[in-house]
């Protein structure tokens, strides 16, 4: 059946099926691009660093309900089919981010404003746990036995491609606006454009037919009546699920998450580069990296899907310390030569602080080094009319690279994206072929979201918690994916097995 | 040897459950004792309360992973979805 299916067809039908996709993956990771701007913007004004954690709780509980997600439409997509289910999801993906958009400020309705913001994300989080199974199953479905990997990679690339998007508007966005009108209200402009992606993307895929193997099911009478009773309940499928999450999932959701998420947090948080130079680096990095997912996915067809995944985690467990010493090493101002550097006028601005007569004397003063590099030297005084001048408090950001420095901190991007592209790449086909059609969406959604939600989703949040702990280097948030790799590394060597079933349609 | 290797990590990933959900514990209960104020409180038992919740049900999954392995459930993958 699918074997007959012309060649212009199954490419529409990977087209339409990744447009919705990618889409749904930009909705998400505004929010997450855009997190420290809403916590500025939707929590008190002097919460401070609890408003970063308190949005990176929303953040997580976004990941959180993708399981719940996966169940809920998994179900819906087992008993009706895969069309009309992935397009429910795609409207209310659509629909809830762009009233993230229209949310107003903290100062305008108080503490509505981020209740709004974690109804609406918990909605973005369920819809996009309901979407890429049944994006993922219908292409499958659609895809030659022997060019399964190949055909469903085109789906793997829809993730890392809706990351790059969502950058690259927010970039595009603040440099036509300027960071400040940004920061005020700009970063609404990303939020409220999905709704123009949404309504094109819906268009397309009304024009969809149903999955051929679902038809066909559906035709025969043979729909699971409880797909979530057979998903697991049936200990045969079960053990199943629970093979698949914890020696593949498992650890491709941490190698996924620390390469395209943890990477940019750890440049512009820890190593305090620049906005833009940050989210360049990634850019670039996916850029040259993103057509690697087509690659190892057509590869998977040849020689398996199990050693190309388990590859990309060993190397991710070898690899990520020294890659992130690197990027410390490189950004410390300490050991950057400044015998000829040129040191702006500081830029000074007097600020009184609410409520009491102390005011705060802010000098920023930009440096710039011989080499091209440059940062801002901010020193922070506190003139108290009670105690006189309070030590000064002296920060390093905004650090721009030098340009060899710039293209080293892409090729080590690159280097982890291609590894996402080595756990990722294959992944879909390996998920579908684990399991029967007629509880295929419920079954693999499970598994693919909770580890990607739950061990990869929390990696920025688990990983910035350990750092935080007494006696932690800035290095010691990755432990958290290096041993969930490692574990899954371990269970997925010894359990599972390289042989792919060739024959889905059962 | 395999299976009996399987067996074995079987035995393992039953411990490793209890013990990752302890360890989670004991570390929510000391970071919650170390938070001054009762915002820091708040956020502290936040954070630690959603990683329980979390992983409190995976690693129940770990747990009976480790037993279909003991039992030997994985010696023999089924090499088509209709073995399921």
């Amino acid at each position: 059946m699918s074997e007959s299916l012309p060649k212009n067809n199954i490419f529409k039908v990977i087209g339409a099926s990744s447009l919705g996709t990618l889409i749904e993956w930009y909705d998400f990771y505004i929010f997450g691009s855009l997190a420290v701007i809403i916590g500025h913007q939707l929590f008190p004004e002097d919460a401070g660093a609890s408003a970063l954690i308190n949005t990176l709780a929303i953040f997580a509980a976004g990941f959180i309900v993708r399981p719940f997600g996966a169940l809920v439409f998994g179900r819906l997509g087992d008993l009706i089919g895969r069309k009309y289910t992935f397009l429910l999801t795609l409207v209310l993906m659509g629909g809830s981010t762009f009233l993230i958009g229209l949310i107003p400020s903290f100062k305008s309705i108080g503490y509505a404003a981020p209740i709004l913001v974690l109804i609406l994300r918990l909605i973005q989080g369920l819809a996009l746990g309901g979407e890429y199974g049944g994006a993922a199953t219908y292409v499958a479905e659609h895809a030659p036995k022997n060019k399964r990997g190949f055909f469903t990679s085109w789906i793997q690339t829809t993730a890392t491609l809706g990351l790059f998007l969502s950058l690259g508007i927010i970039v595009i966005t603040k440099n036509i606006l300027g960071a400040e009108a940004f920061g005020d209200w700009g970063w609404r402009i990303p939020f409220l454009l999905s709704i123009l992606l949404v309504v094109v993307s819906i268009y397309i895929r009304m024009k969809m037919h149903e999955s051929p193997m679902f038809s066909k099911l559906k035709a025969e009478g043979n729909v699971s009546k409880n797909p979530l009773k057979e998903s697991f309940n049936n200990k045969g499928n079960f053990k199943m699920v629970l093979l698949a999450l914890f020696g593949a999932t498992m650890g491709q959701g941490v190698i996924w998450y620390t390469g395209q998420f943890y990477a940019q947090s750890f440049l512009e948080n820890t190593c305090k580069l620049d906005f833009n130079d940050s989210r360049y680096i990634l850019l670039w990095g996916i850029a040259f990296a993103t057509p690697f997912f087509v690659v190892f996915g057509a590869w998977s067809d040849r020689v398996g899907r199990k050693w190309i995944m388990l590859s990309g985690m060993l190397l991710g467990i070898i690899f990520y310390r020294p890659i992130y010493q690197i990027f410390l090493d490189d950004t410390d101002v300490s050991k950057m030569n400044l015998t000829e550097a040129v040191y702006m006028m500081p830029n000074v601005k007097h600020e009184l602080i609410a409520g009491t007569n102390d005011s705060l004397y802010t000098s920023t003063t930009k440096v710039i080094l011989k080499n091209g590099a440059s940062f801002n030297k901010v020193q922070v005084d506190t003139i108290s009319q009670k105690n006189g001048l309070l030590p000064a408090m002296e920060m390093i950001k905004d650090k721009v690279l030098p340009t060899p420095l710039f293209w080293k901190f892409v090729g080590l991007i690159f280097f982890q994206i291609l590894l996402v592209t080595m756990v990722y790449g294959p992944i879909a086909a390996f998920l579908v072929e684990l399991f029967p059609t007629k509880i295929r969406y419920t079954s693999m959604s499970l598994p693919y979201h909770i580890g990607n939600g739950v061990f990869g989703g929390l990696v920025p949040f688990i990983a910035t918690l350990i750092a935080s702990f007494a006696g932690s280097t800035p290095l010691s948030g990755l432990w958290y994916p290096i041993g969930i790799a490692a574990l899954s590394l371990i269970i997925g060597t010894v359990y599972l097995s390289n042989k792919r079933d060739e024959n889905i349609n059962d | 040897m395999m299976n009996a290797l399987k067996k074995f990590l079987g035995l393992i990933w039953m411990v490793l459950g209890p013990l990752a959900m302890t360890f989670l514990f004991i570390q929510a209960v000391d970071k919650v004792g170390l938070a001054h104020t009762d915002i820091e409180r708040t956020n502290t038992i936040l954070q630690w309360g959603i990683i329980l919740f979390i992983f409190l049900p995976i690693s129940l999954g770990l747990m009976i992973f480790g037993f279909y392995a003991w039992k030997g459930e994985y010696d023999k993958l089924p090499e088509s979805s209709e073995e399921i």
